[in-house]
């Protein structure tokens, strides 16, 4: 559903995606591993539509978003969990999930999907009414995935969801992943815990300092050496 | 990572205690200066009540306009950090918009002159309703093409440079509307879309027959007065309404803290600042038609001083929180009242903007103001 070919982003004078290609298909899991600084975080913002390639076309569903505005492409039905979260601070927690639907009409609806977040997760539900920048770092990382399953996307992009996350909170919210993606959502997954990605995706590409490096099924690739070497620490 | 962030948010919080380093001078001249207005003033009001509560009144009318125009102020700077100082002329052309509405188009009686039969009050009402709205569309307007010609370019450009900018689009509406075939530089008397009514209050209330003064010792008060006070407090409770309970409102919060996460979730940011923009702009026009008729003469400078005072009573009330600038209007309304009634007239100025100096020594971020927050 999702195909990006070629992409090449600039901040500045620094190339920091230098040629990136690479597929999502639909109900998949496929995850984006590398280094601090390799560019994945640059790849989700690009996909966004926060930052305009150079070079480079992103097709969804045979639409061509690459030069869409974010808000546009929110539309289009892509979501993302920013890293770090990114909870609006001031606002309350029903209040940034409201803020997770605003490009959807229908109130009924989005009071549908609002109790099913609530459901999925209820200590968002307690707190309700307390402000975001309360919370704390797992309810927070919570509080960002239901926000942006507010928009009902086809297609969700997770910017290193475990960070700072207990082991517990970690298994937990991979847990939650798996079962966003059973109910038909695919996901494109950017972590820095290699292993755990690997252990929930389909499919794995590898990216160093703005290219991809290598790329095949995720069992495949946790079997790799130099993976293991250079990301699985064994 | 977190435990970096942790360091430095323990320093500022220590940095914050510290407060800026001439604080406790300030707080000391603070503290000993309200002590002083308190019995200066109390003592007046003791010995003159009468005197001491018609100065409160006067108090009451600047203080509201001052919270029209200061609440886009605090509603710009939440959202884009800019302080736009070009707002007190987008009042002054509310002002003008309406004066020749009503001078030169007689705009305030086409009800009169489209169904002669209604009656004469509803008639007045509905042609005063048009001018004032008319007044504030042009004022939209204007302010969401300044914002969009001459800030948006600049809205990733360093903060300085958006506030000169600011300066200059104000320069630029006071001299061009200055030039003979625009506004004119004279003072123009200002002709209101409806006649005004003052009352006195002595054993009860009683109308002044227009041209003579008020008797001695009474309160007097106009219909202008109501009228700002009501529109003052319905502009404050709507806003309110906006910015908690609905859609926009909420997008504009979240926007004002951070953009490019606001973008994520389909906010156009685009247009939640050129809405802010605007419904600042129409409670400024609102306020310039008001003061245009609460003071009868216009010229193009006339947005200048109390588009300045409004301004330092959103820094007193704390910029960026809306019920801030309401309550530091009206804080500045009463200090300018009482600088006129109980020491000079000329003082009222050299007051108010010693209450902005003192702030900024005391307190930079304002009676409702959060101390600034570190962002990434
Ligand atoms: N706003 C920016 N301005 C300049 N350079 C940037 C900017 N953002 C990122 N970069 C650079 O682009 C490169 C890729 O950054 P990116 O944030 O995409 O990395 P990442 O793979 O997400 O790393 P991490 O795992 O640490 O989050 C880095 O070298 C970074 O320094
Ligand atoms: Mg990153």
């Amino acid at each position: 559903m999702l195909r990006v070919e070629n992409l090449h982003v600039y901040y500045g004078a620094i190339h920091a995606l230098q040629g990136v290609s690479f597929n999502v298909e639909q109900g998949e899991i496929v995850t984006l591993i590398g280094a601090n600084g390799a560019g994945k975080s640059t790849i989700l913002r690009t996909i966004s539509g926060l930052l305009r390639p150079r070079e480079g076309s992103i097709m969804l569903n045979g639409t061509e978003i690459t030069t869409m505005p974010a808000e546009r492409i929110v539309s289009m039905g892509i979501s993302q969990v920013p890293e770090g979260r990114r909870i609006f601070a001031p606002l309350t927690v029903k209040e940034n999930l409201t803020m997770g639907a605003y490009t959807r009409k229908d109130q009924a609806e989005i009071q549908a999907t609002l109790e099913r977040s609530y459901k999925s997760f209820p200590r968002l539900k307690e707190r309700e009414s307390q402000y975001g920048g309360t919370l704390s770092g797992g309810e927070q990382q919570m509080l960002a995935m239901a926000r942006a399953l507010m928009a009902q996307p086809s297609l969700l992009l997770l910017d290193e969801p475990s960070m700072g996350l207990s082991p517990l909170l970690v298994e937990e919210i991979f847990r939650i992943i798996v079962e966003i993606n059973k109910q038909g959502t695919s996901i494109l997954l950017v972590e820095q815990n290699a292993q755990m990605a690997l252990s929930i995706a389909n499919r794995a590409y590898v990216l160093e300092t703005g290219s991809i490096v290598l790329s095949g099924d995720a069992s495949e690739i946790a079997e790799n050496p130099d993976v293991k070497k250079a990301y699985l620490g064994i | 990572m977190p435990g970096r962030n942790k360091v430095t948010k323990k320093t500022l919080s220590a940095g914050q205690r510290r407060g800026p380093p001439l604080a406790w001078v300030g707080w000391s001249f603070l503290i000993l200066l309200a002590v002083v207005t308190v019995l200066y003033v109390g003592l007046k009001a003791v010995a003159n009540p009468i005197l001491f509560l018609q100065n409160l009144l006067d108090g009451l009318k600047l203080g509201f306009v001052y919270a029209l125009i200061a609440l886009g102020y605090t509603m710009v700077y939440g959202i884009v950090k800019l302080i736009n100082f070009a707002h007190g002329d987008v009042f002054m052309v509310g002002a003008f918009t309406s004066y020749y509405a009503v001078s030169r188009f007689n705009l305030h009686m086409w009800p009169a002159a489209a169904f002669p039969s209604i009656s004469p009050n509803l008639a007045v009402v509905l042609g005063s309703l048009t001018v004032i709205l008319l007044s504030m569309a042009v004022c939209v307007i204007l302010a969401v093409t300044i914002e969009r010609v001459a800030y948006k370019p600049l809205r990733d450009a360093p903060r300085i440079a958006a506030l000169i900018t600011a300066i200059g689009v104000s320069f630029f509406l006071e001299f061009f509307g200055a030039l003979p075939f625009v506004f004119s530089a004279r003072f123009i008397p200002y002709k209101a879309p409806f006649s005004t009514h003052a009352w006195y209050i002595k054993d009860g209330i009683h109308p002044i027959i227009s041209g003579q003064a008020s008797p001695d010792n009474t309160i007097s008060f106009s219909n202008i007065f109501l009228i700002i006070a009501a529109a003052s407090i319905l502009v404050q409770v709507l806003l309110q309404y906006i910015v908690k309970r609905t859609k926009i409102g909420i997008a504009m919060r979240a926007a004002s803290y951070d953009k490019p996460t606001a973008r994520l979730m389909g906010i156009n940011v685009d247009r939640v600042i050129s809405f802010t923009f605007a419904i600042g702009a129409a409670f400024a026009g609102l306020g310039g038609v008001l003061y245009a008729i609460a003071y009868s003469s216009i010229y193009t400078q006339l947005g200048v001083l109390p588009g300045l005072k409004a301004f330092v009573a959103a820094v007193l009330g704390g910029i960026g929180s809306i019920p801030g600038a309401f309550v530091g209007a009206l804080i500045m309304g009463q200090a300018e009242a009482m600088t006129m009634g109980y020491i000079s007239t000329p003082m009222r100025d050299a007051v108010a903007f010693s209450i902005l100096i003192i702030v900024l020594l005391v307190k930079p971020t304002g009676l409702f103001g959060e101390p600034a927050q570190e962002k990434a």
